[in-house]
């Protein structure tokens, strides 16, 4: 075996990266759907399924914040990994600023998103 | 040889360390017959034109894996590659990518070997094991858990295909992760623990992105990519379980 090998701190990004790419490919697609043309255009949903006080509703409630916590959070940090990984692969090695900017980011919106929506109240 | 020969330009990348700065392409027009591979091409150019000319080759039937090559920009076994599929157009030769050229088509293999010894490929028994104790006992599906993996024939097409092995060169790459699995599959083996430390390391499982062109190059259809993400998730557990576990993999 190889001496002085360093454990790699991966498996937290790539978990997250897992997590969120899984999550994106199940709910994205569906999620579009709903936000983007079901609802705006009154197809198949009723006109007022995504209404302030509906939403509002929906992000007081315990389920509801963790799961637009997931799709947002998850989202960003699968979105992060690839960006991170695509740059590296075209041979753009910006080293640890590209990962600064990319899972920053992703930390970044993801303390907002629980800032926000702690502050939406129960 | 028979009157209706064809004729096709083989395009060969030559290096010799002793003269040249950098590597440059030769063409040479090669007669060929149906039955012709690409190392039987190369083997034309060396007996007729220029005896200087380095390959490496042995069985000349996909099992040796001895003779792989970037042909047309692919990695391929050059004894399993055949003349006529690629004419009337030119064909060009060269040495696996990512890969030190030692002279023209022979690349040094040295950092591979290294690889190879450093994941343990042979059976660490759990515990020591007597005569008398007689053989193991495996079960057909004990078996089929690690017999895939087996079938790796050491000819390195996969590390020319792997993008992150030519961007990272410490990368212990999809053969090797390949074979570390079939160790760690083994029913008799009991080093998955301490094979670990590598799978998880920096030079581990997660330089690897699941780009999957390692399996698809591969002769033997090991599946290298497959036993690399299977130990992308073994690494992440191990990372994650590590300090519940009694044993502790933690350093």
């Amino acid at each position: 075996m190889k001496s002085g090998l360093k454990r790699s701190n991966a498996p937290i990004f790539w978990s997250l990266f897992g997590a969120g790419g899984m999550l994106s490919a199940l709910f994205g697609p569906a999620l579009v759907f709903i936000t983007g043309i079901a609802v705006p255009f009154g197809f198949l949903l009723p006109a007022d399924a995504m209404s302030y006080p509906k939403m509002l509703a929906f992000a007081q409630n315990l389920i509801g914040k963790g799961f637009i916590l997931a799709v947002i959070a998850l989202f960003l940090w699968f979105a992060a990994h690839r960006i991170y990984h695509s740059l590296h692969e075209f041979g753009i090695h910006a080293g640890l600023a590209a990962k600064l900017i990319c899972y920053g980011s992703a930390f970044v919106a993801t303390v907002i998103s629980v800032v926000v929506l702690l502050g939406l109240g129960f | 040889m028979t009157e209706n020969l064809k004729i096709i330009e083989i395009e060969v990348l030559r290096y010799n360390p002793e003269s040249d700065q950098e590597p440059h392409l030769e063409v040479y027009s090669v007669p060929f017959s149906d039955d012709m591979s690409v190392l039987q091409g190369v083997q034309y150019i060396k007996d007729n034109f220029d005896g200087s000319l380095t390959f490496r080759w042995s069985c000349r039937m996909a099992i040796c894996g001895s003779c792989g090559m970037m042909i047309n920009g692919i990695p391929k076994l050059s004894c399993e590659t055949f003349l006529r599929d690629y004419y009337p157009d030119r064909i060009r030769v060269e040495a696996m990518a990512h890969f030190p050229i030692e002279k023209d088509l022979v690349v040094d293999l040295s950092g591979f070997i290294e690889k190879l010894e450093s994941i343990q490929p042979y059976i660490i028994p759990k515990e020591p094991r007597s005569l008398d104790q007689g053989e193991y006992i495996q079960s057909p599906k004990q078996f089929n858990d690690y017999i895939q993996f087996t079938s790796c024939i050491n000819c390195t097409l996969c590390y020319a295909a792997c993008p992150q092995f030519g961007l990272n060169p410490d990368f212990i790459g999809p053969g090797a992760i390949a074979l570390l699995h079939r160790y760690n599959m083994d029913s008799r083996d009991g080093a998955a623990a301490e094979r670990m430390e590598l799978v998880a390391s920096e030079e581990g499982v997660f330089n690897c992105s699941a780009v999957g062109y390692c399996s698809e190059v591969c002769p033997k259809h090991v599946d290298p990519a497959n036993a690399v993400n299977i130990n992308k998730t073994n690494a992440a557990k191990d990372y994650f379980l590590r300090f519940l576990s009694p044993k502790g993999g933690a350093k």
